[in-house]
């Protein structure tokens, strides 16, 4: 086992170079992760098209070590302008490939995630991997709550309100 | 065959963020060490470090280089047999046998406590309480003396720089009693303002509770000063000797304070043993702390009366072997010196805030005068994540600390979400720093 098994050209650049960072001025839903281990913390805002069904924008932003910033931006990338269900799936198949229960096919077509298998052989970071996947389902499930019955739209999820997260 | 640092090498880095301010007087003399005795002979680290097998060991391959001595020491040959002498020569229970093994046992067991307590300069043996450590020494002043002491309306005063477990067991006093748990914040420079601690003092102030050296910034405060301004408003003083008891000369009537937690594991001793000291007419009036064996006198159907000190806090049978390991340990920094341990440990924090304060990008955190800081260097540096840095130097074998370190208001306080730390003891040497160092180099190459 070697660092470069953790620290692949992909994940780096990613981390050099995040995909969706920032935070979306007006998002349909926030969420915020966080790890109390290392205190680490990111921020998701979602924008969904009129269907409601699909990721419109998505956006990421707070701190957080190489891998769960790799891990974010890639997600993002995933996820943005497909359906909540495809996300919900590529969501699955990636905690799977982490928690060894699952071998990433679900993830083909995306090379970037897979790089990520290696964190596997890193117990301690995979709670950094899996940060911004646990964000993602909770901005999904609130979405879903919200938008199911009424088909309003919540400002944000768990009381928090973007603008207050730096 | 000395520890080879050398104090001329003390200059102020160029383009670290903070001037460190530690230019050299003269060899032998730190700048902002006034007053710290130059003219000690130097560890020998070289035999020193032949004591400790651990050291031995490779980790991916490279020798390791242990920088985590503030969350716990290695233990020197002498303490883990120690524990192997205990258990294959006079293993029993204390204080219940009238057999020769249950005799040598608790000789050795009581034995421990006196040199223990010399150690912090207790006046009496009655006065050292074994817990299980720091964290269960200030539980259990909180679930005593505070029960009985803290009213509705009192003040409890911490510091932003407490570990969670100086923070906690108070916030639990505070709810469940009505007090209010107060804050001291501390400067830029991690240190704490007497005319702050003074301001926020008043008659309702119970108890004041601060570590004497931070495990996070280094910061040593100047707990005798503060134990000074509590007992004028009528508080108690408790000291989180942590940090400060394994690594500075700690006399209890020195610091003046009325309660001294620390742990055996940071101070080349087992898990598992930790101290409380008290002082001796507190500890008489505080009620008992677990119920059980040992800590009783006679056991009635309804009530029972107590043992008498330190008995009367140790119920149940106690971590028999550990405790007298820990005498060991104790013995062994005697015979080292603590006054030489604190020098040694200044001349390298020295050494690593130079050689740390020429990676580009770095911003170390506590305070720039080296007589109030002790042998822990925190730090981020831009760019990388602490998470990737302890991870990377991992693989060069480095050992060091990242993250929170058990004092979230304290990363609060900084505004960051971690810190990188290195932390220094007696068998640490310059070339470890530029271990460390090279390998941070490393680390900021990968991420650029
Ligand atoms: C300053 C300080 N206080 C308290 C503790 C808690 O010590 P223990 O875990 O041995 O109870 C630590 C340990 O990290 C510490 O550094």
């Amino acid at each position: 086992m070697s660092l470069d098994d953790l620290y692949k050209e992909t994940i780096l650049d990613h981390t050099r170079e995040p995909r969706n960072k920032g935070e979306l001025p007006e998002p349909d839903v926030a969420t915020r992760g966080h790890n109390p281990l290392c205190g680490d913390e990111i921020l998701l805002s979602l924008k969904f098209g009129s269907d409601g069904e699909t990721v419109q924008e998505i956006a990421f932003s707070g701190r957080g070590c190489s891998i769960s910033q790799a891990s974010a931006s890639m997600m993002t990338v995933g996820v943005k302008g497909g359906r909540l269900d495809a996300a919900d799936s590529l969501g699955r198949n990636f905690k799977a490939l982490m928690t060894g229960t699952g071998s990433g096919e679900g993830l083909s077509g995306n090379d970037d995630l897979e790089a990520l298998q290696g964190v596997k052989r890193f117990p301690v970071r995979i709670k950094c991997a899996l940060l911004p996947w646990t964000a993602l389902d909770e901005a999904i499930e609130t979405w879903r709550r919200a938008s199911r019955p009424a088909m309003s739209r919540p400002l944000s999820a768990s009381g928090d309100h973007p603008a207050a997260v730096s | 065959m000395n520890s080879r640092v050398n104090p001329m090498r003390v200059t102020t880095p160029p383009d670290s963020k903070r001037s460190m301010a530690c230019l050299p007087a003269r060899p032998g003399q730190l700048a902002g060490a006034e007053g710290i005795e130059s003219e000690l002979p130097s560890l020998d680290t070289a035999t020193i470090r032949r004591d400790f097998p651990i050291l031995q060991r490779q980790v991916h391959g490279k020798p390791l280089v242990y920088l985590d001595n503030a969350a716990t020491s290695q233990k020197p040959r002498r303490v883990i047999q120690a524990l192997v002498d205990y258990y294959e020569g006079m293993n029993a229970n204390i204080h219940r046998g009238v057999h020769a093994l249950a005799e040598e046992a608790t000789d050795a067991y009581e034995a421990a406590r006196q040199r223990i307590g010399r150690f912090i300069g207790a006046t009496e043996p009655a006065e050292v309480l074994f817990t299980r450590n720091t964290t269960e020494a200030i539980n259990l002043v909180a679930a005593t003396w505070a029960r009985e002491n803290v009213r509705a309306g009192d003040d409890i005063l911490i510091t932003a720089m407490e570990h969670h477990s100086n923070i906690v067991p108070w916030q639990w006093v505070a709810e469940r009693q009505g007090a209010r748990l107060k804050y001291v914040e501390f400067g830029p420079g991690g240190e704490i303002k007497l005319d702050e601690v003074a301001s926020l003092l008043t008659p309702r102030t119970k108890l004041v509770s601060m570590v004497h050296m931070s495990n996070v910034l280094g910061t040593i405060n100047p707990v005798a000063d503060v134990a000074r301004l509590a007992h004028d408003a009528g508080a108690l003083m408790l000291v989180d000797g942590a940090q400060s008891v394994p690594h500075l000369p700690v006399n209890v009537a020195d610091l003046g304070c009325d309660f001294l937690a620390f742990s055996s594991h940071k101070m080349l001793g087992p898990t598992g043993v930790g101290v409380l000291w008290g002082r001796r007419d507190l500890l008489d009036q505080m009620p008992p702390f677990l119920g059980g064996g040992e800590m009783i006198d006679l056991v009635g159907r309804e009530r029972s009366t107590y043992n008498a000190l330190p008995w009367k806090y140790e119920a149940g049978t106690p971590n028999i072997a550990d405790v007298i390991a820990f005498s060991t340990a104790v013995d062994y920094l005697s015979e080292l010196g603590m006054d030489r341990v604190r020098a040694h440990e200044l001349e390298l924090v020295a050494y690593a805030l130079e050689q740390l304060g020429s990676v580009p990008g770095i911003t170390l955190y506590g305070p720039d005068a080296l007589q109030r800081r002790g042998g822990v260097a925190s730090f981020s540096i831009e760019g990388v994540h602490p998470h990737d840095l302890g991870q990377i130097v991992d693989y060069e074998g480095v050992a060091i600390r990242v993250g929170q370190h058990c004092c979230q208001p304290a990363m609060e306080s900084l505004k960051v979400g971690g810190t990188a730390r290195a932390s220094f003891y007696v068998y640490n040497t310059p070339d470890e720093v530029d271990t460390l160092v090279r390998a941070l180099l490393q680390a900021q190459e990968m991420f650029s």
